[in-house]
């Protein structure tokens, strides 16, 4: 051990992380209701709409009702309340 | 992502787009949250200022991580059937270390190196002595938790107690009579390395009795690399930031394009002794004879000016909104700028506050062209939140105001030499000024 010296761990501690599971997939998106979440980053609701126009010229049985939370990187538990009443599945974009 | 994560829990399928470049970001914050597989597709980056034909081509163009059509990527992600991986997410825990295995010294530099442990100067390695000596500056028990941190609000949050922040306030080469101005900044659950495409830096303003107590240089070079209390103090706010919130690692933790300077350390104290205001803390409801430190996050921006001199409005206004309309600005003066502002009718700092809040103005269509007003005062001005629902409803041309009275600090630091003053990027938390006392 000569010449070797013990020293502290700088990090901090990190969290337990448990496990979670995804939801069950739809068969496929027809006649089906995917919220287009708007997260409100620049550009972001020009991109949303295009995807719109996409599935109304590709997929126009899916509806596609766009929704924007009332402020960016918080949570709104109103707006996810209504995507979970409402809708089959959800598309989020762009940005984390 | 945490929307995503939390619609996937409540049932929803769901699938989240990012610009590629935060890939490697996203699968460590679905990792993170224990669901790995959480559906993600990718965009080329940017988006901003892009076309509407430029976005559809996206649409219609290839993922850029997964090399595969993007539409495809989406509605799979959708319609795919759960495989076991997916039904289980993912949990794990990860070991609370406290001392490494024993190393030569030349090897447990390189590994705090290789593990994005330091700033890239060299660092006084947190011996067992180093780190008892330390913690001899406080009465807290060195178990105590001392708070939570993360480098940004969607990811999870690490939890330190005294004996963590001691290693990194060891590491920053500071001295034990400093560590409950360092407890403290760690402590109001502000990280001075936030992971924001936007680099910010920290910035602290120590405040009371235990500046003089510990050295702080409040004279020449107040703000500059001229006090060992103000430089280590500065720099052990960044390392324990950095190491206790889980890392601050470029395209992981880190995510800043440009960096900031100021990251190393930029830690003052006000000249309370020759300013002619309150200081700082007691504006914010502490006691003159209080010890406190306030913690901002900014500096990504700096304007400055010397006076007031006879149309010192014209350069003041000017530099508060030449700056992003969103960010606070925190006004750093000379005693001899704040004299000179008291000679022309601004008894205390407020008033200079005020008139500043009042006068800086934009026209309307520039105020909310700027991307973060956009992206972040828009929502809430729709949502009818004033002042900026009223902003909203202005008339292209009409000034609006850009900053609210709230927002702006004033500090008054330095040596007498120059009447100089300057303009810092500052936002301030409900958190911020924390009370040094309560960590002795």
């Amino acid at each position: 051990m000569s010449g070797k010296i013990a020293v502290y761990d700088p990090r901090g501690y990190a969290p337990k992380v448990a496990g979670k599971r995804l939801a069950q997939r739809l068969q496929n998106l027809e006649g089906k209701t995917v919220y287009l979440v708007d997260c409100l980053f620049d550009n972001s609701e020009v991109f949303m709409n295009e995807m719109k126009d996409w599935f109304a010229t590709h997929l126009p049985s899916v509806k596609t009702p766009m929704i924007k939370p009332r402020e960016s990187w918080v949570d709104d538990p109103e707006m996810r309340a209504k995507v979970v009443a409402n809708g089959d599945a959800a598309i989020l974009g762009v940005g984390l | 992502m945490g929307l995503t994560l939390e619609l996937e829990k409540a049932g929803i399928p769901a699938i989240a787009i990012h610009t590629h470049v935060f890939a490697r970001l996203a699968k460590s914050v679905a990792t993170a949250n224990g669901m790995p597989t959480a559906r993600q597709a990718f965009v080329p980056q940017p988006l901003v200022d892009k076309s509407p034909s430029d976005l559809r081509a996206y649409i219609e163009g290839t993922d850029p991580i997964s090399k595969r059509p993007f539409m495809q990527e989406i509605i799979e992600g959708l319609t795919t059937p759960l495989n076991d991986n997916d039904l289980k997410g993912l949990s794990f825990d990860r070991p609370k270390t406290h001392l490494l295995e024993p190393d030569t010294e030349d090897n447990l530099r390189a590994l705090f190196e290789q593990n994005h442990w330091t700033d890239y100067l060299p660092i006084n390695l947190p011996t067992e002595e180093r780190v008892e000596a330390m913690l001899k500056g406080t009465s807290i028990p060195r178990d105590r938790i001392v708070g939570r941190l993360s480098p940004t609000a969607f990811r999870e949050d690490w939890e330190f107690d005294v004996e963590k922040v001691a290693v990194n306030a060891v590491m920053a080469g500071a001295k034990p009579e400093y560590f409950p101005v360092i407890l403290a900044m760690a402590s109001s659950g502000i990280t001075a390395r936030n992971s924001s495409t936007t680099s910010f830096a920290g910035i602290g303003v120590v405040n009371g009795p235990v500046r003089k107590e510990i050295g702080m240089n409040t004279g020449i070079g107040a703000t500059g690399p001229y006090s060992h209390a103000n430089v280590t103090i500065g720099r052990a706010w960044n390392l324990l930031s950095a190491n206790l919130q889980g890392g601050s690692v470029p395209d992981d933790t880190y995510m800043g394009t440009l960096g900031n300077p100021l990251s190393y350390s930029f830690v003052f104290a006000e000249n309370e002794e020759a300013s002619p205001w309150d200081p700082m803390h007691v504006r914010y409801g502490f006691k003159p004879t209080d010890s406190t430190v306030t913690v901002f996050r900014g500096g990504r921006y700096m304007t400055s000016g010397f006076g007031p001199r006879e149309h010192w409005e014209g350069k003041m206004l000017r530099c508060l909104t030449a700056a992003d309309a969103r960010q606070s600005p925190l006004l750093i003066m000379d005693p001899i700028v704040a004299k000179l502002y008291v000679d022309r009718g601004f008894k205390t700092s407020m008033d200079l506050i005020h008139w500043m809040a009042d006068n800086a103005k934009l026209p309307a269509s520039e105020y909310w062209n700027e991307m973060w007003v956009q992206t972040l005062i828009h929502p809430l001005a729709v949502a009818g939140v004033e002042p900026y629902a009223s902003n909203l409803k202005a008339a292209p041309d009409e000034l609006v105001k850009v900053h609210q009275p709230h927002e702006i600090n004033i500090v008054v630091t330095g040596g007498q030499t120059q009447g100089a003053w300057r303009i810092y990027e500052g936002t301030r938390f409900k958190t911020s000024t924390v009370s040094v006392d309560a960590w002795r």
